[in-house]
């Protein structure tokens, strides 16, 4: 096997005005190397303009998603030795603005998420005394759907946030979904206003390829199908009972 | 807009292909099982047709039994067939799994959501198959 | 998107849900028989008074409706969808959505007419 492979790295430079390409790097294949330490081989060694974001190198801040031959993928916890011979083709996530390179922009992403209110909403004026406790089946209801590290991966591989960009995504569903389930959280309704939009849960056909890259298995995918489920409960219930408010 | 972007207005927007289900094998399935629900519109028309049959008289029956018989409608029917089949295995191991997740409010293996499904779905065949034939 | 009006795409949508029940259950059997092995001489084919004798018993029709009206619901939600993401056909959506739910109103209508005169 040859001790080194071939990485195709997408370039778009918005200065020189010119249109995204490749360019073809020739790294180093060490059996414990990810793709990202090919991606920091070329930032150091061949050539210091290219651009991609990346932080902790433990799959945990979310930062370095890519397409790595076509499949949204963490590059700091996928082996290059899984792409030999090579080559492999590195571009950034699919269905997001390009900035430079491989840096894609996150600020609709951002606004998106800040809409469904991700954190405990209380309607009442609780001042707890000390912890607020939860017992482990409560904790479990919510639990896989808190691992999510806002990698966004989950929006390159879901083509109807390609088709439509007003789609709130798996990401920011499956979060909302988090906080419905939380016992100590009272913001169902706020929640209810955004994501049962069109734009929201109605807009997503089960692909399910968010939950098959997810890389943290939050499975957004059902996420997104239980919130159906409760989306419809409320609409019956308002339906037969429209006096309640909304 | 963000404010930045008055300075740097020059991202790159790329355009999905038209053809994004050809991608990858996920996304094919995807608009496979998707396309399913035209044969069941399609098999739903043809019940009809053949009710408007029978009640007419046994020769108009019959005429649509011959119908039918047709290769082409035969070729047609089998392929209806393997989109249902795709449609019932999908639907099993997908809409059981999230109800099942919603009532119990935790993590249960597939096998629990699904196996039930299936063993209703056989036994609802073996009922029908015995009524169409007229065994009962 | 700000917070605004709830869709109502309940309604189509747990009517979508209850015919995928249905299809996967029942449709697979139907073709089967009616569309296979029927017309093509594997199984022999009931008579014409048998078959007219089974779908006139009054748990017949009933099961006929509902499988028929749900079914037409289920595929028309389906097509819907398939034409707005795979033939990415977005801004005819108001048209699909009023020929697909509007065909599937229809079938209702003929389902019920020919299950009351069969
Ligand atoms: S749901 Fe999964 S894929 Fe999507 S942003 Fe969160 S961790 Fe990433
Ligand atoms: S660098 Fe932090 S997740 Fe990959």
């Amino acid at each position: 096997m040859s001790d080194t492979i071939i990485l195709e790295v997408a370039r778009f430079n918005p200065e020189d005005g010119g249109e995204p390409s490749y360019q073809s790097f020739e790294v180093p294949l060490r059996p414990d190397w990810m793709v990202l330490d090919g991606l920091n081989h070329i930032k150091d060694q061949l050539d210091g303009s290219l651009a991609f974001r990346w932080s902790c190198r433990m799959g945990i801040c979310g930062s370095c998603g890519m397409m790595v031959n076509g499949v949204p993928t963490l590059t700091c916890e996928t082996l290059l030795m899984n792409y030999a011979p090579g080559p492999v083709r590195v571009a950034p996530l699919d269905h997001f603005p390009v900035v430079k390179d491989l840096v894609v922009d996150l600020d609709d992403f951002l606004a998106k998420l800040q809409k469904v209110r991700p954190w405990v909403v209380r309607k009442d004026d609780f001042k707890p005394a000390r912890e607020f406790m939860q017992s482990p089946a409560q904790l479990e209801a919510f639990h896989q759907f808190s691992l999510c590290i806002n990698c966004t991966l989950c929006y390159a591989a879901c083509p109807v946030s390609g088709l439509d960009p007003d789609f709130i995504g798996p990401a920011a569903i499956a979060l909302a979904h988090r906080y419905n389930l939380d016992s100590r959280d009272q913001g169902i309704e706020d929640r209810l206003d955004i994501v049962s939009q069109h734009e929201g849960i109605w807009d997503c056909t089960v692909v399910g390829e968010c939950s098959v890259v997810c890389p943290k298995h939050v499975d957004p995918s059902l996420a997104i199908q239980q919130f159906k489920l409760t989306a419809t409960k409320e609409w019956f219930k308002s339906f037969l009972l429209p006096r309640g408010k909304h | 807009m963000p404010q930045y972007t008055q300075y740097q207005p020059k991202e790159h927007r790329p355009k999905m292909s038209a053809y994004w289900y050809l991608d990858n094998w996920h996304y094919l399935r995807y608009a496979l099982r998707e396309s399913s629900s035209f044969f069941v519109a399609y098999f739903c028309v043809l019940t009809l047709v053949q009710l408007a049959a029978l009640g007419t008289n046994a020769t108009r029956y019959a005429r649509f039994e011959a119908f039918m018989a047709h290769p082409a409608m035969i070729i047609v029917n089998a392929i209806a067939l393997a989109f249902f089949l795709l449609h019932a295995i999908t639907w099993f191991n997908l809409v059981p799994r999230v109800m099942m997740r919603q009532i119990l409010a935790r993590p249960t293996p597939d096998i629990i959501s699904s196996a039930p499904n299936y063993l209703v779905w056989f036994g609802a065949t073996i009922i029908l198959a015995l009524f169409i034939t007229g065994v009962l | 998107m700000s917070a605004g009006k709830r869709s109502n795409e309940p309604i189509v949508w747990i009517l979508f849900g209850m015919g995928g029940f249905l299809v996967a259950f029942f449709l697979p059997v139907h073709v089967l028989f009616y569309g296979l092995l029927f017309p093509a001489g594997m199984v022999h084919a009931p008579s014409y008074q048998q078959t007219l004798a089974l779908v006139r018993h009054p748990l017949a029709r009933v099961y006929l409706f509902a499988l028929l009206t749900f079914c037409f619901f289920h595929a028309a939600h389906r097509m819907r969808s398939t034409m707005l993401d795979v033939l990415n056909l977005r801004h005819l959506n108001t048209v699909i959505a009023f020929l697909c739910y509007g065909g599937a109103l229809v079938g209702t209508v003929f389902t019920v007419w020919l299950l009351m005169t069969v």
